[in-house]
């Protein structure tokens, strides 16, 4: 029966169901990569990390520790790494870059992949560098030609393409130069007080268990500070953080599951509403509730698996297009095989969600009387107080809020993410409804006849006001706030290299070359806008307690990185501009016998590891401990370009301490910045430079490529938006001819039926969009405030583009849907049925 | 009397000029012809009913001299005006200043009330202080208690007698009612059809009836027969 009475709607509810097609399509196609993911990442585990284990430390390996490193065994090979300035002798560019330079079989597990292939090997034994390819792109460089790094000239001797387990994303910030460990002294960058790290890689026998071993020398390696990963460490962080990303897109693609769902809900209305005659018929030729409730939930049923079924066949099609968004945030490549049960998962998700929208209005089946057949205008009871309706909105409530759960490791990311999605749906239903309500009250109003009757349209019976407002409302919503918030940090960058503000820091200088490097900078025509010397130093003792005991103690609630952080403390006798004493006492000198240095600690850091006023603390200062008192607390402005430093210490204790220089200027163009850092690079081999534009380009692009990842999986959403509106429109087509028709023939012109259609979407399309602004203003505003901790910028241009793309998108779309209904002959007035 | 190059002379003084109308429309592999060959004149303020039974025409007859649906062959003139000389915009401007319509099934705007609805025709032709005049007529046709009322809150009889005031606010020379009382009780059908001919009188508009009541027919100064598409009485 359900199959023979949906002969005459069959398309239509065919065409409706497929309103949740995208969505599903995204949750086939993000399951299936997750799937992926996570069975390369078991699959490449110890490629990813390149060997068993890796150990690390910020100041080299003591003799103790070199012992500790022999005694582990195994095969080994080393790696050093720092910032630096590279110099293309051709062309004489300059960029900071990272250097590792490697001994040793490193990677032992996967590879360096380069081009040509043979280089990654090549460069070991006969010398030269491996250079990132991005690098060679920027400057036009290829293998063959001569690079500087520090004092050493040397060849490129082929392009780096991956390095395992490391995204492409990461190394565009300081692209990664690799060269021979024989040739590291001949760059003369190794000196006191530089930023370097050491690495140690090992592969083990077969069948060593590196965890276990890492285990029985925790201690020593606690003892000497050294980091160590394992191959079951790098496993943990990224899938982790593979997970992360699995999820956050799994919840950009539900809401575009949601929508549809409110698509089909609205169809199904739609449907019951159409078939109201036939249930009273039904009921009246004797039919229960019971069997002509199950005769529409069929239906619904089967337009649920419809569109299950070909949003996961859309999902297969799509699945091997996500790795390709993805491929810059993936540090592996893999073979992406199709996970059927994360396509069944997907199309159990999409079915049942279906098939809770389809309920809501198909409960009214089983109230529609018997009476309705005889009376025409007979209208179903409130469907309010029905504990069934109820019943069906919980589980919807609870299943949203279920998967929001699932998807997310804090429970209150995850129940902010269901409330913040009722409200958003809530507010927009509200707007449609108000707006019903304001169309009413204009009826009145003094507007011409065709914006009168358009307005009108808005609130007729059987109009789709609730639904086209909450699909445009909500797709212009997820654009602009996305579009707001990758504004709002970039903005944050910009202002911070803002008009007077320094945008160039020179940093690795010696202590021996202040002097000139400051007479250089100015020579060149350039301020020095800040110096600072930064001298690093790590905790000893904190309060009279050991870092190690604090480390061990299990109620110990102070972050571990705050506890091992190396410090990159300065000394001063005045505070900086964009720092502010907010508690104790200032003091700019001190003589150099002093016991007890009375320090200025950033109140941020204090926070975190639990002092105050008064407090002691005693710092490795590279080999010499020194005992300080917490003297004050400061308010540092971090977004400010400028050295900012967590621990301030007074002149006279540090002066002579190994310290390399920090100095910042403002150079007014890019060619000028290249300029200057040439002449600091051919002057000081051993000095970097950063253009802060670099790194806003490079930041741009990082957040152009994350935001372009989003906007991937939200265009389902606006999409799926796209096919709600289009169905909307077709359910209220009849009625819209209909009324066409009688206009016509009372004499309305075609020009008048088009501007009362005009008038209708425009208030629909410039509703939806002020309220997406809106909403989209205030979660952008959210997020910045509480997510990002920056100040908000509302951007004028994109809103008000969104503003004119919407409404102009909704007249477009509802002329094309209407365009048939001028066509009809006025004649059909007479044929028409009541 | 005037030349038509088709069809020869045309009534000057006709409101409705009929000549040698035929409507054909494709069916299968051949044509169907619903009406064959009709030629009739109208006087202004006379009164017609066409007859006959359900199939016979009697609608197509009525939509062609209307100018909602144009003829396959032959010619209408209404108030002087060659329709098929129009485009759909040109017969609409027609329709809204000489044209009142009353259909079977009411074809009220169900967002409008009903004083809204009975000056829709005049707003279409940019006439926007026709209030008074519209109550007045709903006044007249016994609805000035339910003027702000929607057509979902009228009974059928007045649903109908609102369409009576918009078919009459334009002051229309010529109304067209297709079954006026097809969709009402014998009672409310007499009192709409009360209503229908004393407004025409007030008026001395043409009105051209359909129907197949052959007691309402009566009513009428004029009977053309329909059956099968062809006049067989009354052209």
């Amino acid at each position: 029966m359900a199959w023979r009475d949906s002969r005459t709607s069959r398309k239509r509810l065919l065409l409706f169901s497929l309103s949740i097609v995208l969505g599903i399509a995204a949750l086939a196609a993000i399951g299936s990569l997750g799937s992926n993911l996570e069975r390369a990442i078991e699959e490449q585990a110890r490629t990813l990390l390149g060997a068993d284990l890796v150990l690390s430390s910020r100041d080299g390996f003591s003799p103790a520790e070199e012992q500790l490193v022999h005694s582990l065994g195994g095969e080994q090979s080393r790696e050093t790494s720092f910032s630096t300035m590279i110099y293309f002798v051709r062309g004489e560019g300059t960029r900071l870059v990272q250097v590792r330079a490697l001994s040793g079989g490193f990677p032992f597990y996967g590879q360096l992949e380069t081009k040509p292939a043979g280089a990654a090997q090549d460069f070991r034994r006969t010398g030269g560098t491996l250079v990132e390819e991005s690098l060679l792109t920027q400057f036009g460089a290829k293998a063959g030609d001569e690079i500087r790094l520090g004092s050493l000239t040397t060849q490129i001797v082929g392009e780096l393409d991956k390095v395992p387990g490391e995204s492409v994303a990461l190394a565009t910030i300081a692209p990664r130069v690799y060269l021979p460990m024989e040739d590291l002294p001949r760059t003369g960058l190794l000196r006191q007080g530089s930023l370097v790290r050491y690495k140690v890689y090992f592969k083990f026998a077969p069948g060593t268990d590196a965890s276990k071993l890492v285990e029985k020398i925790k201690p020593q390696l606690d003892q000497f500070r050294l980091s160590h990963e394992t191959v079951a460490d790098r496993k943990r962080d990224l899938g982790r953080s593979m997970d992360n990303l699995y999820h956050f897109l799994n919840l950009v693609g539900f809401i575009a599951l949601l929508l549809g769902g409110v698509g089909v809900a609205s169809a199904i209305h739609a449907h019951v509403k159409q078939k109201l005659g036939t249930v009273a018929l039904l009921r009246c030729l004797g039919g229960s509730v019971a069997q002509t409730f199950a005769i529409y939930l069929a239906q619904g049923m089967a337009l649920g698996l419809f569109g299950a079924l070909v949003g996961a066949a859309l999902g297969v099609a799509i699945q091997s297009a996500l790795p390709k968004v993805l491929a810059d945030f993936i540090p592996f490549t893999f073979q992406f095989s199709t996970s059927w049960l994360a396509i069944g998962r997907a199309v159990a998700i999409g079915f049942a969600i279906c098939l809770l929208f389809a309920l809501l209005p198909l409960l009214a089946v089983r109230r529609v009387s018997p009476l309705a057949a005889i009376r025409v205008a007979f209208e179903p009871q409130a469907a309010r107080r029905d504990p069934f309706r109820w019943l069906v909105g919980a589980c919807l409530g609870i299943g949203v809020a279920g998967f929001a759960l699932s998807q997310t490791r804090d429970w209150r990311v995850g129940l902010g993410f269901a409330v913040g999605l009722a409200l958003v749906f809530a507010i927009l239903a509200a707007t449609a409804k108000g707006l019903m309500l304001l169309a009413r009250k204009l009826g009145g109003a003094r507007l011409p006849f065709v914006w009168r009757q358009g307005l009108a349209n808005l609130h007729r019976p059987n109009n789709r006001t609730l639904l086209l407002l909450l699909a445009l409302g909500l797709g212009t919503f997820l654009m602009v706030s996305l579009f707001l918030v990758q504004q709002t940090l970039l903005t944050q960058l910009v202002s911070s290299g803002g008009t007077n503000q320094a945008n160039t820091v020179l940093f690795d200088i010696q202590p021996d070359q202040r002097e000139t490097v400051v007479q250089l900078v100015r020579s060149l025509g350039f301020p020095v806008l800040d110096q600072a010397p930064i001298i690093t130093m790590r905790l000893t003792s904190l309060k009279g307690r050991t870092v190690e005991s604090i480390l061990a103690d299990k109620q110990n609630h102070i972050p571990r990185w705050s506890l091992r952080h190396e410090y990159r403390s300065t000394y001063n006798d005045h505070l900086r501009d964009g720092e502010k004493l907010i508690a104790g006492q200032w003091h700019a000198q001190v003589t150099n016998d002093t016991k007890i240095v009375p320090i200025s600690v950033e109140e941020g850091v204090a926070k975190e590891l639990q002092i105050g006023l008064g407090d002691e603390i005693v710092f490795d200062v590279q080999g010499v401990p020194i005992t300080t008192r917490v003297a004050s607390l400061r308010l540092v402005d971090w977004r400010r370009v400028q050295p900012n430093f967590f621990i301030v210490f007074p002149r006279g204790v540090l002066d002579d301490a190994p310290a390399m220089d920090v100095l910042v200027t403002r150079v007014p163009s890019a060619a000028e910045s290249a300029h200057l850092q040439r002449e600091v690079v051919k002057q000081f081999s051993n000095v970097s430079a950063i253009d802060l534009r670099l790194i806003l380009q490079t930041l741009d692009s990082i957040l152009g490529k994350i935001s372009f990842v989003i906007r991937f999986m939200a265009m389902f959403t606006v999409a799926t938006g796209l096919l709600v509106l289009v169905g909307a429109l077709l359910t209220g087509r009849y009625q819209r001819i209909q009324e066409s028709i009688l206009l016509r023939t009372l004499g309305a012109s075609r020009g008048q039926i088009l501007k009362i259609l005009f008038a209708e979407y425009l208030a629909l399309g410039l509703l939806a969009a002020l309220t997406g602004i809106l909403l989209a203003v205030v979660a952008a505003w959210a997020l910045s405030r509480f997510v990002f901790e920056v100040h908000f910028v509302p951007e004028a241009v994109p809103l008000l583009i969104a503003l004119v793309v919407v409404p102009g998108l909704t007249v477009a779309t509802g002329l094309l849907m209407s365009r048939g209904v001028l066509n009809q002959p006025p004649l059909a007035i007479l044929r028409a049925e009541s | 009397m005037v030349w038509s190059w088709n069809k020869g002379l045309v009534s000057l003084n006709a409101i409705l000029d009929v000549r040698g109308l035929s409507k054909s429309y494709p069916n299968g592999a051949g044509t169907l012809t619903v009406v064959k060959d009709i030629s009739f004149s109208l006087a202004p303020g006379s009164t017609c009913a066409i007859l006959g039974p359900s199939g016979s025409g009697k609608t197509t007859l009525l939509g062609l001299c209307a100018g909602l649906d144009q003829p396959t062959l032959g010619e209408v003139h209404l108030n002087g005006t060659h329709l098929g000389a129009l485009d759909e915009d040109g017969r609409a401007r027609v329709r809204s200043e000489v044209v009142g319509f009353v259909f079977q099934n009411f074809q009220l705007i169900p967002t409008l009330t009903a004083l809204e609805n009975v000056t829709v025709p005049l707003e279409l032709r940019g006439e926007n202080h026709a209030g008074d005049e519209a109550v007045s007529l709903l006044r007249r046709v016994g609805l000035g208690e339910r003027l702000s009322h929607y057509p979902t809150q009228l009974s059928g009889g007045e649903q109908q007698r609102v369409a009576l005031a918009r078919a009459f606010i334009n002051r229309p020379k010529i109304l067209f009612a297709d079954e006026p009382t097809g969709n009402l009780d014998a009672e409310t059908g007499q009192m709409v059809i009360h209503n229908l001919f004393a407004l025409n009188a007030e008026a001395g508009t043409t009105l051209v009836l359909v129907t197949h009541d052959t007691e309402l027919a009566k009513r009428t100064q004029r009977i053309i027969r329909l059956k099968g598409g062809v006049v067989v009485e009354g052209a």
